[in-house]
């Protein structure tokens, strides 16, 4: 068992300067082989892993890493956590994963910090009122908090806010999920990934795989960069760079990697209680606990496997930002960056089986993943650990691409389309 | 007011003819031209100036540029109120207005100071561990955490100022205006190459303006900068921007500054107060010069602990002091020519703390010649004084300097200066995604091989390279070889010449300064000031496991305030390799993000605020609809009449009007937004088989016909009608918000897959008017102002176009329909819409023509069915869901969306349909996007099986009508469903959705 991490350990602790804290997680040689072996080590690679222990008692597992552990998008998000999806499949899978984080905190015991400050979606014109009006009665007939705000309402919740009349796209109205809000990345990956090594995960950081071992079409194992590991089922979690893992596997994904990029302003004291997002005139913001304004916006037109992205998308998104937040125009942007994300066709996931037999995958969260975390590592180690999809899952299988039954949420992944 | 007590009776840069007046937290105070707020803080005796982020410990000033951690300040009031500037960094201008911030109720006495005395229980990382109690209470703590946390406050008031951007481009940018950048600038300049020269003070000279007596070529360096300066500013080719930040390195060589116009101004400054630039240069020549590390010793952060280098520069550059009394704690030579400058200045230096075994290098010789005391092999243990400092204990070094033995000294004094040495500025060169080395000799990160495609070549400092003639002749070198490969062949002259610096010694690592207490159980040693992580966290988070350089900086947050790291990186670095026993390149580097210094968002947005933010359409008749009392909605960038009420009307009076006005005798609705693409070539109509559903072969020139597009996936992606003009040219018309998509969706498969089909696409939605005339009387109106043509339906059927006049003005008539009554679309070159329109008008009084808005036509078209793309499809529905069986040209071989439309799932016959839904009640108006349930439960969750698409009052069925998506829909004909919505449950049946059909409203 690990520490537990408490007040009173941590008082414990002090009186000591802090000496006897163990490491959160080890750094373990590679086995031989292993059970599973989970490729990827970011928030959903090491949730699956977490629950394969946790629920299905499988625990000899390697969570594979080619660089440190949730320093892909998993430590590059906007932090949003919700569940308001249009579509009865999404909403589902979103609310299950949207319901774990509110334990989260304690069953990992590890404070991930979700604050459920509310989350607001801005409506702008008639038409982006009747679609909001749709997706909040189709919310609210699959059982999930959801509520239409009044422009007066919407004031009095964000009175910096400009809802003006004569605003360029006046603020028509908004929808409200009380439940939705933040959490801290990083705290997420480091959570699942201490309570999986207790459980007896190894996490291999710095170690890449380069290759499949796959013999008559099942898989056997991998190949990386500290030499071969067996195993008997493996998972790919790597979402940017899947089309790369499904290709050394030998199949081909419906999938695209482009550039979607974030920033944060330097920290002030608190002025934005509430993550507000805008489609239409194309920003999210919201204020981190540390006091920076934390903004994302939509993806890089074009597929690039860089981290980096176009300087005009930032423009647009802080044109957006001050347009909507007059007052916001003298802060400054203290941090940038991009990550990779992998879209899929219908901005929906794929989790479940792949061509080879044993061989798994859970990718195309596109730009949204980070609130799926718990759930998705949930529902992909019930589907690694039995062989078949979580029922949550069975909708998201890579097959509906051949069938044609799409889940199309390009209008719920929050970027204008 | 008070004296400026530190203010030295002469030198600097200072202009001692013009005083300057401003005030800190309340309290006014005398500077001077040329002074930056620390230095005039620093001239009046004020060292406490701020408190940390978490601790709220009391904080001076550090440094003396860009990179300080401490020293940050709100400037201005009001709706002008920054946050977070960084006091060595604001120019003082008459009237400046500053405070404090992160302190309550006042810097002096800031209750938040609690944090530090606790600060045992609060190392990096506390709150993973705690705060987890009662489940639901993390909302509760984070109140008073986020309270505590954050640093200035914001403005909540609107930016008033306005900002500019512009671009430029260049063969040779130099960023940096130090010796080296403007060797560089001149060398590149005399040969005649197109030159930018960018640097972020407010004058040239970089590191030269800091130095006591350094000549150049013979002169008084600053002097051979003048000289400089005003050759290039003769340059016609050259252009010199200071204030001027480079902040991100792009790809292809282009780089983000930005330039502060007016900020050193004040508020009543005329123009933009900052531009961005966005300059693509053929080479970039990087001289950002270095910064100098702290050393990590016990209590650093007490206010008057300082750089060595910037105590020189408030010496030389401002004429000011830091304190009345110096010690000086180093590791290698340069913090001697502090000591040297400071005892030429008067201001008394007590002590330098050398924590070399025995240093005897030439500026150590010089110092001890002063009469300067130099206690080597030993090291600052405390520092005295909560609030400045008071005394520093000094102790001897263990032989391998991990600890300290002997006796303590005290030393009595008021300012502690340190040198860790100095860290190239590397972070435009790390931008480019290149590498960074480390450099065994300087113990310090220099740059790597540059990236393909990135050309630059860093120079002098930032190169790592400190010596000035050394310098010189890099810049010199840099800028020629620069001009001469891109064929700029005057003469480059030759490099200015300086003489060498003594020689100096090799510094003694020593990340942590021993103290007598092992670290973490005494004093503090500080790593990241602004977000106190000391030496003892970064201890943490390695025996926690958090060992990779970014899992470091993100448990410990060092390096991610607002200096991001600038004199932390490089020591918290090395901290974490020696615990790991590893070398230091082995730890790696942290990735440098843009930008170099914080960059207001305005200056991102720039002008395109308000009306500007999204250009905003307007038909070529708008005024008249304005004129005549129109409401207007926002359509994509369009803004289209919405509905005209009269006086007293409702919307809903006004909408039933100009709908019955439609169908009993005529209305006319300005529809000129409509995307309208000219198509033409051998193989447009191949073209158009391929991106619509039906069939255009045998289109014959003269007609029109609808069509579907559906994206690759089978779903409707837009619709329109397309005309054939001639053989090889046709009309298309789109949805007014899919226009610009449909052209750049044609121009993709154009130019990706079929480029060698001969066929041209152009927007033409601005160069036609259209005015649709509708209802029964159309033809009549029409016949009074139309030329040339025979309206007759035998003559001139439906679907079909013809040239003519219309009052006079050339014009193209359509007789296709949206409404499904008489109608005519009669197109005209834009500059004579309003003639047109108000010809029609006249001729339409007779029958009480009506003009209508998008609402009325919304309902006409609902009345008789016919959808609208984006509203009764949301791509996911197919032609065929929509009751399009028809639409889909079986015999061709292929369009976009064919093999789509044979997946299983998307061929299945129980889909989606599009439907009517007539509500049991007449009266009730459903909700568009409410939901449908076959069956109602209490509460949810219950099963949805489609929405409401479209609905609306028809005035013409007199009853509600609304169209709507359900699974199957068109075998449940019939059939009463359940739309539960805002707390209530409304009943509907299935139908038709032909309205107007005989008895359809009736049979429901």
């Amino acid at each position: 068992m690990k520490q537990n991490y408490s007040i009173f350990t941590l008082v414990r602790n002090a009186l000591n300067y802090h000496q006897d804290w163990q490491e959160a997680w080890r750094s373990p040689a590679p086995k031989p082989e292993y059970d599973v072996i989970v490729i990827g080590g970011g928030g959903h690679g090491l949730a699956t892993a977490y629950y394969l222990a946790k629920e299905h008692g499988i625990t000899n597992v390697a969570v594979l890493e080619k660089g440190w552990l949730g320093g892909g998008n998993t430590g590059r998000n906007t932090t949003i956590v919700r569940s308001n999806y249009l579509w009865d499949e999404s909403a589902h899978l979103y609310e299950h994963s949207l319901k774990l984080f509110e334990g989260l905190t304690q069953d990992l015991n590890y404070n991930v910090m979700f604050s459920q400050r509310g989350l607001m979606n801005l409506a702008h014109t008639q038409h982006d009122m009747q679609a909001l009006r749709r997706r909040v009665y189709a919310i609210q007939l699959n059982g999930i908090d959801s509520e239409i705000l009044t422009p007066e309402q919407i004031k009095e919740m964000v009175p910096i806010l400009d809802c003006s009349a004569t605003a360029r796209y006046p603020i028509m109205g908004a929808s409200l999920q009380r439940r939705g809000g933040v959490a801290r990345h990083d705290a997420v990956a480091w959570g699942f990934a201490r309570k999986a090594d207790e459980r007896g995960v190894d996490i291999l950081q710095n170690t890449e795989v380069t290759g499949f071992r796959i013999e008559n079409g099942v898989v056997k194992g991998v190949e990386t960069t500290r030499g071969p590991i067996g195993a008997k089922k493996v998972g790919i979690v790597v979402a940017g760079h899947s089309g790369v893992l499904a290709g050394m596997a030998g199949f081909r994904l419906p999938v695209e990697s482009h550039p979607l990029q974030a920033l944060v302003s330097e920290p002030i004291k608190p002025i934005l209680n509430t993550v507000v997002m805008s489609p239409q005139v194309h920003v999210y913001v919201s204020q981190s606990d540390k006091g920076e304004l934390v903004l994302g916006a939509g993806i890089d037109a074009y597929t690039s496997y860089a981290q980096v992205g176009s300087p005009f998308i930032i423009e647009n998104q802080l044109n957006a930002l001050t347009d909507l937040f007059p007052c916001f125009g003298r802060l400054r942007m203290l941090r940038q960056w991009g990550g990779i994300v992998d879209t899929c066709p219908d901005a929906s996931p794929i989790i479940g089986k792949t061509p080879v037999e044993n061989l798994f995958i859970n990718c195309g969260w596109g730009t949204g993943g980070f609130k799926a975390t718990p759930g998705s590592g949930n529902v992909f180690a019930h589907t690694i650990a039995r062989g078949e999809p979580h029922p949550l899952a069975v909708p998201f299988a890579l097959d509906r691409f051949t069938s044609g039954y799409l889940i199309d949420e390009h209008g719920a992944a929050g970027v204008a389309h | 007011m008070s004296a400026q007590k530190n203010r030295l009776a002469t030198g600097g840069r200072i202009d001692r003819s013009r005083p300057v007046r401003f005030t800190f937290d309340g309290k006014a105070y005398y500077g001077y031209q040329g002074d930056s707020l620390a230095s005039a803080l620093l001239a009046n005796g004020v060292t406490l100036v701020g408190r940390s982020f978490k601790y709220h410990r009391p904080r001076g000033i550090v440094s003396a540029g860009a990179e300080e951690p401490n020293a940050l300040i709100e400037v201005g009031t009001g709706n002008r109120r920054e946050p977070n500037t960084r006091a060595p960094q604001i120019e003082l201008y008459d009237g400046l207005t500053t405070a404090s911030q992160n302190r309550w109720p006042s810097l002096d006495f800031d209750l938040g100071a609690v944090n530090s005395c606790l600060s045992r229980f609060f190392p990096s990382g506390f709150y993973y561990k705690t705060f987890k109690w009662p489940k639901d209470g993390w909302l509760f703590y984070e109140k008073f955490i986020r309270r505590m946390a954050g640093l200035g406050t914001g403005s909540t008031e609107a930016d008033p100022d306005r900002y500019d951007k512009v671009y430029g481009h260049c063969d040779v940018m130099v960023v940096g205006g130090g010796p080296a950048g403007i060797a560089a600038a001149l060398a590149a300049g005399r040969a005649g190459a197109r030159v930018v020269l960018v640097d972020e003070q407010s004058e040239l000279g970089g590191s030269l303006l800091s130095e006591r007596d350094r000549s150049i070529d013979g002169k008084p360096a600053m002097d051979w900068v003048a000289a400089a300066e005003a050759e290039l500013a003769a340059m016609p080719e050259v252009k010199v921007l200071t204030r001027t930040t480079a902040f991100a390195y792009l790809d292809a060589n282009m780089l983000s500054c930005v330039e502060r116009i007016t900020d050193h101004i004040g508020p009543n400054a005329s123009g933009p107060r900052q531009r961005l630039w966005r300059i693509r240069a053929r080479e970039v020549i990087l001289a950002t010069g270095s910064i100098e590390r702290p050393l990590v010793y016990s209590d650093n952060d007490r206010p008057g602990c300082m750089l060595a280098s910037a105590g020189r520069t408030y010496v030389n550059r401002y004429g000011t002091a830091p304190g009345q009394r110096v010690v000086i704690l180093t590791n290698n030579d340069t913090a001697y020519q502090t000591a040297l400058d400071f005892a030429a200045a008067g201001v008394s230096v007590a002590a330098v703390v050398d924590l070399r075994a025995n240093p005897q290098g030439a500026l150590v010789q010089a110092t001890r010649d002063k009469g300067i005391e130099v206690i080597a092999n030993s090291a600052i243990t405390h520092v005295k004084g909560a609030k400045q400092v008071k005394e520093v204990d000094v102790m001897s070094l263990s032989a391998d300097g991990k600890s300290v033995t002997g006796g303590v000294r005290h030393i009595y004094c008021d300012t502690v200066l340190s040198s860790g040495g100095w860290q190239p500025t590397v972070h435009l060169h790390s931008q480019t995604r290149a590498k960074v080395v480390w450099n065994e000799e300087l113990h310090a990160f220099v740059p790597g091989p540059v990236m393909p495609g990135q050309n630059n070549v860093s120079v002098g400092a930032a190169k790592g390279v400190f010596g000035l003639a050394d310098c010189l002749a890099e810049g010199h070198e840099a800028g020629a070889e620069a001009a001469r490969r891109f064929g700029f062949t005057n003469a480059a002259g030759s490099a200015a010449g300086a003489e060498a610096e003594p020689a100096a010694e090799p510094l003694r690592p020593m990340w942590i300064v021993p103290s007598d207490k092992p670290v973490g159980q005494g004093g503090k040693h500080f790593v990241d000031y602004q977000n106190d992580v000391t030496a003892a966290d970064v201890m943490l988070a390695h025996r926690e496991g958090y060992l990779s350089v970014e899992h470091l900086k993100r448990y410990t947050t060092m390096g991610m305030a607002t200096d991001q790291g600038k004199t932390s990186n490089v020591n918290a670095l090395a901290i974490m390799a020696g615990l790991r026993g590893m070398n230091i390149p082995e730890v790696g580097t942290t990735t440098f993000r843009p930008p170099y210094t914080p960059v207001t968002f305005g200056v991102f947005a720039g002008p395109d605020k308000g009306d500007f933010l999204d250009p905003i359409r307007k038909t070529p008749i708008h005024q008249w609809h304005a004129d005549h009392g129109a409401a207007f909605e926002c359509v994509g960038q369009w803004h289209r009449a919405w509905y005209y009420p009269k006086a007293g009307e409702s919307m809903h009076d006004a909408v039933n009007r100009e709908v019955k006005a439609t169908r009993d005798s005529v209305g006319i609705v300005d529809a000129s937004t409509l995307g309208k693409i000219d198509i033409q070539g051998p193989d447009a109509a191949w073209f158009l088989n391929m991106v619509y559903t039906n069939a255009w072969t045998k289109l014959e020139p003269g007609k029109c016909r609808y069509g579907f597009m559906c994206g690759e996936d089978g779903m409707v992606f837009d619709d329109g009608v397309t005309s054939r003009i001639a053989e090889n040219h046709f009309h298309m018309t789109t949805t007014t918000g899919g226009a610009a998509r449909v052209l750049s969706w044609l121009e993709e498969w154009h130019q990706c897959e079929w480029p060698d089909r001969k066929v041209y696409f152009t927007s033409v939605t601005e160069q036609w008017a259209v005015f649709a005339l509708n209802g029964p009387n159309s033809r009549k109106v029409l016949e009074k102002v139309v030329s040339g043509i025979d309206l007759s339906e035998e003559a001139f059927p439906f679907m079909s176009w013809r040239d003519c006049e219309v009052a006079g003005v050339k014009a193209r008539i359509f007789r296709i329909s949206f409404t499904g009554a008489l109608s005519f679309e009669v197109n005209v070159p834009p500059s004579y819409a309003l003639h047109v329109w108000r010809a029609l008008m006249s001729a339409g009084e007779e029958f009480n023509i009506t003009p209508y808005g998008t609402e009325a036509l919304h309902v006409l078209r609902a009345e008789k069915g016919f959808v609208i793309v984006g509203q009764e499809t949301d791509g996911t529905m197919t032609p065929q869901d929509l009751g399009f069986e028809w639409i889909i040209g079986k015999a061709k071989p292929d369009f976009i969306g064919r093999r789509s439309h044979l997946r299983s799932d998307t061929a299945r016959p129980d889909r989606k349909h599009l439907v009517g839904l007539l509500t049991e009640n007449p009266q009730e108006v459903l909700p568009e996007g409410a939901q449908i349930v076959e069956h109602v439960k209490d509460k949810p969750p219950m099963t949805m099986i489609g929405h409401v698409t479209s609905s609306y009052w028809s005035p013409n069925a007199n009853r509600s009508i609304a169209m709507a998506v359900i699974k199957n829909g068109r075998n449940r004909m019939g059939q009463t469903v359940y739309l539960p919505y805002d707390g209530k449950v409304v009943a509907a049946r299935i139908a038709k959705t032909d309205f107007l059909q005989d008895g359809a409203a009736a049979n429901a």
